[in-house]
């Protein structure tokens, strides 16, 4: 046997300070609350450092900071605000693995993916939307698109830098200011963030970051002198926003639960679907909103392609995210691992059957193994609840349509996957797909140029692209 | 001579229209997804013991290679003794799996390797282009089998394979394959496997994956290759570019998989030409090991086709051993 | 001699393509603007706000996937028919506004152009809103709007048929199927207009219009959930705030109402069109 051995990326690289207070008007200022809560290495149940929660008044504190520094970062050429932002993605790439490690150790991730795809699509982010800083009157959003003023911004734990990024590159591109919450398991690489600002001389209030949790996201989204609420998350928290902007001419951009369906037909080229499904669930601990938990394929390849896939998670490396060679990483909390055992317990007592590849867990720390139920029935909780874990359900289906019938009948409708060596299949099925991103033949990819977001419940608006302007900026006044 | 043939999947082989059917029938291969899997693979990070361990395991899998018009029993000989003692300095280090030489020098190196547990494989069947006669390239395998050689490298008609015509390239393999069972090869090398005795030489088909242009075809020709009753498929001639690449290796490692699921025959893979790193040599054996599986991580499984790979793999087991940076000024250059 | 009698017309709904009365079996008093009667409008239920739902449903699949060609060719045939019955329509106009005839003619025409316009959109919003992403990485990758789905629409208290097409052809011209809630104090030109959209080649239960009370029937609307967004453009600001917290249960898109009056003779660009679509975007692998 050839036994990998240990290959563990370097945390001396990371200066985690032992507590961090709130980053507000280009200051770290004390939260005025006195709750402080530890942020763990969820791999370990180490504690990282202490982090404050903004109470109401620390959230109003800092978006009168945005306010004020609205005015003059606003009024700043584009082309000055696009080097700002130019010098940003510059200095993440310089620290691009120090940042790597921090998230990884933070989040649980496995370091191949934030030092792979994590980081180099953060800096990617901030380059692609300090182009557009001084282009935006070609943007197709009327000749004179202004900024809207303050966006609250409020992000989740799965990728924390990257969703940080989606926010806030566009909206300092378009002149908007910004107060931004991270999520409370995973603050230190926003904080990190901060300092970026500092070294890049972002002028103070432009970005403020303020931590804590839900009751902190809820006083940001709910402030008056708040102009624009961006949210990535859980669908409930979604709806909940929706209504609390409810008669405010506050605009809002939800991006919000998925549970995508991968289609592979009969004629697919196998050991790539393989691999596809394998990035579509099993990426990121299937911590994506986009995820691939639904594998639909169709019964005269269903053995086939069963045998390949548990074949290929035997092979999949789960443990310390700093390993290099570690494909799975530790689920994010201890509620998220206990979410994902009550659904699959469920699927099991609904009649699924359950599989597992031989795989030892560590003993502390937050782990849950891949997992595939087969036997799958549409009216399963797992197949219709989103699980945000590790957790493939596999249905089959006969027929196109029926495929096509069963990838929609969700309420969710983020993303979806066809796999089919047949060109006018793949468009026929594309096209009837209600989700934002269908990827055909591949998945989980993305990239700043393209625009990301869902149909249905799972959000409105979109991110990435020229379409993820139109989130930030005021076109309809005429 | 079809019919005579007991190789799995010989009853596809009736016909061209048979042959295409079933490989055009095969799972397609998405080249950019292949790519991303390969190079995904290339990231796995092997150190220290897994290094050590990983180095030796490639040293003994190196078919070490001199293709030259102008190689000489003194250039052969000397590439022997490399093979047979890669580090004269160090015993620990095992020898080369095999060397392979033109048709020609084959007694040259069968007497030099006498006795080491390396094996002599061949070129043959007009290499490195194919284009000759299927007399012609029967015969030359007889004589470089006649000679000794234990294993024959022989190339595929890239042209007919393009041109379609399956069978042709089927009933050549299938012909080169009886050459090299023909009693006759006497003074046969055999190496540690060969307890049986006489048995016949190990065919290796050569696909030449730099003139088949698409992942598809490096997919068909393999189970061509393999259905027509080939025990190694190897990638490359080392005189095409590009020669063996992670991904085309992955195609093929796939294949002999697949086979050996519904065949119980477990097919050889070998990469040869341009692999010239340790770093290079150890993105190879990962794929395989999480390709094909460990099963394959046996030098009767899987060869790497090189030459100079072979003095990088020593200076990095000597810098494992020393902890110091080697000099090539320390290793031979035979 | 004695003057003939005029035959009056029973105004009804809209649904499917059928003009059903209220299943309540209720109707209520439309007044001109001077306060003279004219007629007893049908007075939708929620369960009439139901099967129009089910109606708009139904027609989505088909109306969807027609050819941009053939959408914008119905929008057109929609203007032919308007035009033909001008008369009425500004008839119709002098009565539930008060206004001119001069006046109500422009409205008219006004709203016929608009129809036009409409109409030679819809092979040309996809091009407009969609791109071609050049990502880093061997993909082809196109975004495309589509339609977002059934659209409730409040249609404007003002303006009985400019305004009604106003909000109605943005919606139908990309491919959503719609359940109108007509203007509660004039809704006769909208079921007028029904009858023009049952002569139009219009598939039954693209457009459903409802007449009746909005504040009873657009929260039933509002909290569907088989209503993909909601146009509040015609909302009172109490209506709209309590149909934008329900619109939340399925995270409708919203269209809150407009800020001040609305002047509907001005041109009025692509925001209601991209209010009710969705972006798709697809990845495809490019290699050999």
């Amino acid at each position: 046997m050839f036994e990998y051995a240990p290959a563990p990326e370097s945390r001396d690289i990371v200066d985690i300070r032992p507590s961090y207070g709130l980053f507000i008007n280009g200051e770290w200022v004390e939260p005025q609350g006195e709750e402080r809560h530890k942020t763990i290495n969820p791999a370990t149940e180490e504690v990282l450092a202490e982090i404050g929660w903004a109470s109401e008044t620390d959230v109003d504190r800092a978006v009168q900071a945005a306010r004020k520094a609205f005015t003059t970062w606003s009024a700043l050429p584009g082309a000055e605000r696009a080097k700002y932002i130019f010098r940003i993605a510059r200095i993440i790439q310089e620290r691009s693995r120090e940042l790597a490690v921090l998230e990884s150790l933070d989040n649980g991730k496995p370091i191949r993916e934030s030092r792979d795809v994590d980081l180099p699509l953060v800096a990617a982010h901030f380059f692609y939307y300090a182009g557009w800083a001084d282009k935006l009157a070609y943007a197709g959003l009327g000749v004179d698109p202004r900024p809207l003023g303050v966006a609250g911004q409020v992000i989740p734990w799965n990728f924390p830098l990257l969703m940080l990024a989606w926010k806030i590159a566009p909206a300092l591109a378009c002149g908007n200011t910004v107060v931004l919450k991270p999520a409370e398991t995973t603050p230190l690489t926003a904080l990190a963030f901060a300092e970026i600002c500092r070294q890049a001389d972002l002028p103070p209030g432009v970005v403020n970051i303020v931590t804590g949790a839900g009751a902190t996201g809820a006083a940001l989204v709910a402030h008056p002198g708040v102009d624009k609420v961006a949210f990535t998350g859980s669908t409930e928290v979604g709806r909940q926003i929706a209504r609390t902007l409810a008669g405010t001419r506050k605009k809002l951009t939800l991006e919000l639960g998925g549970k995508a369906a991968n289609i592979v037909f009969e004629d697919a080229a196998l050991d790539q679907a393989v691999e596809g499904i394998v990035n579509g669930i099993f990426f990121n601990q299937g911590h994506v909103c986009c995820a691939g938990s639904r594998l639909l394929v169709q019964e005269s390849i269903a053995g086939d392609l069963l045998e390949a896939l548990k074949r290929r998670l035997a092979t999949l490396r789960l443990g310390d995210p700093l390993d290099k060679n570690t494909d799975i990483g530790a689920i994010n909390s201890a509620a998220q691992l206990a979410k994902i055992r009550e659904l699959s317990a469920a699927g099991e007592s609904e009649g699924a059957e359950r599989w597992s590849p031989p795989c030892p867990l560590p003993d502390r720390g937050f782990w849950f193994p891949p997992t595939v139920f087969t036997g799958v029935a549409q009216s399963h909780r797992i197949a219709r609840e989103e699980i945000f874990g590790p957790v493939l359900s596999v249905l089959t289906f006969r027929t196109p349509a029926e495929a096509v019938e069963k990838a929609n009948n969700t309420p969710y409708g983020l993303s979806a996957g066809v796999w089919t060596e047949k060109g006018s299949l793949m468009l026929w099925t594309a096209s009837r797909l209600r989700a934002g991103v269908v990827w055909s033949n591949t998945f989980n990819r993305f990239d700043p140029a393209s625009p990301f977001g869902g149909y249905k419940e799972s959000g409105y608006g979109r991110e990435g692209g020229r379409h993820g302007l139109e989130a930030y900026l005021d076109w309809n006044h005429r | 001579m079809v019919s005579t043939l007991t190789t799995p999947f010989a009853e596809v082989a009736t016909s061209n229209a048979s042959l295409r059917a079933f490989l055009h029938g095969l799972p397609g291969v998405d080249r950019v997804g292949a790519d991303a899997r390969a190079a995904m693979l290339a990231t796995r990070s092997i150190k220290t013991t897994a290094k050590g361990q990983a180095i030796d395991l490639a040293i003994g899998m190196v078919d070490l290679t001199t293709l030259e018009g102008a190689d000489t029993p003194g250039k052969v000989r000397a590439m022997c003794a490399k093979a047979v003692r890669p580090d004269p300095a160090d015993p620990s280090v095992p020898s080369a799996a095999a060397v392979c030489v033109y048709p020609d020098l084959v007694a040259t190196a069968v007497q030099a390797v006498e006795g080491s547990g390396v094996k002599v494989a061949s070129v043959a069947t007009a290499f490195p282009s194919g284009r000759s006669s299927l007399e012609v390239k029967v015969a030359e395998t007889a004589l470089a089998v006649a000679a000794g050689a234990s294993e024959i490298d022989m190339v595929i008609d890239r042209g007919a394979f393009l041109a379609g015509d399956y069978l042709k390239v089927f009933e050549e393999i299938a012909a080169v394959k009886a050459a090299c069972g023909r009693a006759g090869g006497a003074q046969r090398e055999n190496g540690a496997g060969g307890a049986q005795g006489e048995q016949a030489a190990h065919l290796k088909v050569i696909l030449e994956t730099g003139e088949l242009a698409t992942y598809d075809n490096v997919r068909r020709a393999s189970w061509l290759a393999m259905i027509a009753g080939g025990d190694f498929i190897k990638t490359s001639t080392g005189k095409v570019s590009p020669a063996a690449t992670l991904p085309v290796t992955l195609i093929m490692l796939e294949a002999v998989r697949d086979f050996a699921r519904r065949t119980g025959r477990k097919i050889g893979v070998k990469p040869a030409g341009g692999i010239r790193t340790t770093k290079d040599a150890i993105k190879y054996l990962v794929l395989v090991n999480e390709t094909a599986g460990p099963d394959w991580l046996d030098p009767d499984l899987f060869r790497l086709g090189a030459s100079s790979l072979l003095n990088d793999l020593l200076m990095q087991r000597q810098k494992m051993a020393t902890g110091r940076y080697a000099g090539p000024d320390y290793f031979t250059l035979d | 001699m004695s003057e003939r009698l005029v035959v009056r017309k029973t105004y009804k709904l809209f649904v499917g393509g059928a003009f059903p009365r209220s299943e309540s079996g209720r109707s209520y008093v439309v007044t001109s603007a001077k306060g003279d009667f004219l007629a007893n409008a049908a007075r939708a239920s929620r369960k009439d706000a139901r099967d129009a739902v089910a109606a708009a449903r139904k027609a989505f699949p088909g109306w969807s996937g027609a050819t941009a060609y053939n959408r914008g060719q119905i929008l057109y045939r929609v203007a032919e028919m308007l035009e033909g019955r001008r008369a009425q329509f500004v008839a119709e106009v002098v009565q539930a506004d008060g206004v001119a005839a001069k006046k109500a003619g422009e409205l008219v025409d006004a709203a016929i152009d608009r129809l036009v316009w409409y109409a030679g959109w819809s092979d040309k919003i996809g091009a407009v809103l969609g791109s071609a992403n050049p990502v880093a990485g061997p993909y082809f990758n196109l975004s495309s709007p589509e339609p977002t789905g059934v659209v409730a629409v409040l249609a404007p208290p003002m303006g009985p048929l400019l305004g009604l097409v106003s909000v109605i052809a943005p919606v139908i011209v990309t491919g959503n199927t719609c359940v109108v809630v007509a203007s509660e104090r004039a809704p006769l030109p909208s079921i007028t207009l029904a009858e023009v959209l049952a002569t139009s080649d219009l598939p039954g239960g693209v457009v459903n219009i409802l007449t009746g009370h909005q504040a009873e029937i657009a929260p039933w609307l509002a909290g569907h959930m088989d209503v993909n967004a909601i146009d509040l453009t015609g909302a009172t600001p109490e209506l709209a705030v309590t149909c934008e917290e329900s619109a939340a249960e399925n995270l409708k898109r919203v269209l809150r109402p407009p800020a001040g009056p609305v002047d509907w003779l001005v041109d009025p660009g692509t925001e209601r069109m991209a209010a009710f679509l969705e972006t798709k975007t697809v990845w495809h692998p490019i290699g050999t």
